[in-house]
């Protein structure tokens, strides 16, 4: 077989039934195999939407997502895909085509060093130099990818070495000596964990993405929900506990509610699960959580300690740790805690304007009531997604697909088509702006090819929504190049110009009745929504404060 | 303060890069950096010496565990390691300053490793005491030029450190 017929094979060993990518000189061999391959090849109109694509399956199937370009430009587009995976800890494979392996170093022909530029940005990268390596190189890669703390993993495969032959061998077995994660907490820690939480007056769950990542949401929800322990979640931990039930705290932080906040910094036991304690999350970390003890449960030893000083850490899975630490639990008295919590609940509800006008938050109220909440919902970055992650009430993990870590404009809408392909037959929503939805527009090509019914809302608001309410706050107003007024796409011709759907909504009255007929059409949906210009994402942390410090919103 | 690190690792392309990397993106300060095979040969030994208070070891050594291509990390404590570093200084040397120099180079067992009508090289192993001493006697008879190879160590107990990663007794 050849290099390329040997990648393909593995491949299929490896069950990949959907792949993203875009061809070029250096990859000529492979899309020639592919061309009669078992696997769906997604053709995309960039290769930074092939990345987010391949992203946005990953999380919505807990499938390795894997994308291929050329060398050169087409690695280099996908650098952006990858650092937004590797923030997110999001399992993918990337494979680039490389120039002929004499050639490089040479400044040949779209020739880029794309395991130099990637090195930082991968869980690890190869660069194969040999044909007998091949074979073994992906099914590390496939390891290294999807087990442990999940990470992007390139493989960059010289077009010579494609092209060469040998006997097509798939290792039975991975030995990788300087990788051996650990699964399995330490059961004494467990003990020490499970009775600091008996003993606590004032716990709080603090639930991020490794939850997800794990598979932990039913661990959560029995600990929570036996013991009456409040949960509140990072933006990638949202769904990991329904945001209807009573103990759901929704999302912490910069942009989270402020019973959220006040109840974490009032808090006398943090039980972190598969969160980092970001600086989103922390506002001013000697501030933050003045009375907690700080239980931290993660798969990656270097994330603990690492921000915050913990009391009981533990490494290893998630749900693995969880359902021992549930048999060990005695019930702690919360009664007069979740009394306080109410009472938060009560005075620093969420809201906005409730006026006659089109505003941003009731489009997301509206697309959760439509879907009932069941919808795969992807964001781009900015106010769209902060009001999404306050108002979109998520009841399922796996159904909140956002760039955290990397915050990358012109994620959502490639994402939705990944995750449209992962899970065909449920709802998926991409909730952008009009700055975001351009950066990735092409996509809208990939999206109608593939007949695949992904629904756009922008919330047009004809500017750079974050930054311009940054700049409102903090820069007197001066909005410098945040105002995208001059010159904007008619969103509803860009679409049908693409073979999608396409509508414009003006009015209150209006969104709803559009949401459902958007539903129903059989084709990617553009929707345009005319919202209120100034308005701005409240409760907000400002830079370097302590989270209970917000501004805006309060009762 | 600084801190003394041994670091094995998979001998494959870009190791080097990618520990360097590490370092420079998590700013992380590196002061001397040693490495050369072990007894086997798939495997390399890293000796770095790092910058930084005890938290800041701790992050650095769980990150280098992180890497794929890491197979083992060990620290150092203060006391239980010997260390070592080779250092070539080349001396101005004139008709009157020569002998005091020779006396110099001799008084820290130094060596003449070749001679000339106005230079002198001189080589010297040993700890940092030694090395550190050695430039502080040669420094005013003006240093032309010097050349270090960075630390390495090892540990003073009955273990030995194999490649794998694994300690070796004598039983």
């Amino acid at each position: 077989m050849t290099g390329a017929q040997i990648l393909i094979e593995c491949l299929i060993k490896e069950k990949v039934e959907v792949m993203f990518g875009y061809p070029g000189g250096v990859v000529l061999p492979i899309f020639d195999k592919l061309y009669d391959a078992p696997i769906r090849f997604i053709l995309t109109r960039h290769e930074q939407g092939a990345a987010h694509a391949a992203d946005g399956y990953a999380r919505a199937t807990g499938k390795v997502g894997v994308c291929l370009a050329t060398s050169g430009p087409g690695a280099t587009n996908l650098v952006t895909g990858i650092a937004t995976a590797y923030m997110d800890s999001i399992p993918m494979v990337a494979i680039t085509g490389q120039v002929k392996s004499f050639l490089i170093g040479n400044d040949a022909f779209q020739e880029a060093d794309i395991t130099g530029i990637t090195r930082p940005i991968t869980k690890h990268n190869y660069l194969v130099e040999d044909i007998k390596d091949l074979a073994r190189i992906v099914k590390e890669a496939f390891h290294i990818a999807s087990t442990g703390r999940p990470g992007p993993v390139l493989i960059d495969l010289p077009v010579d070495i494609q092209q060469q032959e040998l006997e097509f061998h798939y290792p039975e077995k991975v030995e990788i000596r300087g990788y051996k994660p650990t699964y399995e907490g330490h059961p004494g820690q467990i003990k020490r964990a499970a009775k600091a939480i008996s003993d606590a007056k004032k716990p709080i769950l603090y639930v991020g993405g490794g939850t997800i990542i794990s598979g932990a949401s039913e661990e959560v929800r029995e600990l929570a929900i036996k013991n009456e322990i409040p949960v509140t979640m990072t933006l990638l931990g949202l769904g990991a506990f329904p945001a209807t039930h009573e103990l759901s705290l929704g999302m912490l932080g910069m942009h989270g509610t402020a019973y959220a906040n006040h109840a974490i910094m009032d808090s006398d036991l943090i039980i972190s699960v598969g969160a980092r304690f970001d600086d989103r999350v922390t506002g001013k970390v000697e501030a933050f959580a003045p009375h907690a003890k700080i239980i931290h449960i993660d798969i990656d030893p270097a994330s603990v300690s690492k921000t915050v000083d913990v009391d009981i850490p533990i490494v290893g899975d998630a749900k693995t740790v969880l359902q021992e630490l549930i048999k060990h639990m005695k019930k702690p008295d919360t009664k007069a805690w979740l009394q306080q919590i109410a009472e938060w609940k009560k005075s620093y509800p969420l809201k906005y304007k409730d006026d006659g006008l089109l505003r941003p938050q009731y489009v997301v109220e509206q697309i959760c009531e439509v879907t009932k909440g069941e919808a795969i919902i992807c964001t781009e970055v900015g106010q769209n997604q902060m009001w999404t992650a306050q108002y979109f009430k998520f009841i399922k993990p796996r159904t909140m697909l956002s760039s955290g870590g990397l915050g990358t404009m012109g994620y959502g809408f490639p994402a939705a088509i990944g995750a449209a392909l992962g899970k065909p037959g449920v709802p998926v929503f991409d909730i952008a702006g009009d700055g975001s939805i351009q950066m990735n527009i092409q996509e809208l090509a990939t999206a109608v090819a593939n007949k695949l019914p992904v629904k756009v809302a922008i919330l047009n608001n004809c500017c750079l929504g974050m930054v311009r309410q940054w700049q409102e706050l903090f820069y007197n107003k001066r909005y410098s190049y945040t105002c995208l007024e001059g010159v904007q796409p008619d969103f509803v011709k860009l679409a049908e110009s693409y073979g999608a759907a396409g509508m414009r909504i003006t009015k209150k009255e209006e969104v709803r009745p559009a949401i459902e007929k958007a539903l129903a059409i059989d084709n990617t949906v553009f929707m345009d929504f005319r919202v209120e210009r100034e308005e701005n994402v409240f409760p907000m942390v400002p830079a370097g404060e302590a989270i209970n410090r917000m501004i805006g919103g309060m009762a | 303060m600084k801190h003394t690190i041994s670091v094995l690792v998979e001998n494959k392309f870009g190791v080097l890069a990618r520990i360097s990397g590490l370092f420079s993106a998590r700013g992380f300060n590196i002061s001397s950096l040693a490495v050369g095979e072990t007894e086997d040969a798939t495997v390399s030994r890293m000796t770095i010496v790092v910058e930084g208070d005890d938290k800041t070891l701790e992050q650095i050594k769980k990150q280098l565990n992180k890497l794929i291509d890491v197979i083992k990390v060990v620290d150092y404590k203060e006391g239980e390691f010997i260390d070592r570093e080779l250092i070539l200084i080349k001396v101005a040397i004139t008709p009157k300053t020569r002998s005091q120099i020779l006396e110099a180079i001799e008084s820290v067992g130094a060596r003449i490793e070749s001679a000339g009508a106005r230079s002198l090289s001189v080589e010297a192993t040993g700890d940092q005491t030694k090395i550190r001493a050695l430039l502080e006697l040669l420094r005013p008879f003006g240093i032309l030029e010097v050349v270090r190879t960075g630390r390495v160590a090892m540990d003073t107990s009955d273990k030995g450190l194999k490649a794998d990663g694994k300690p070796e007794v004598n039983e």
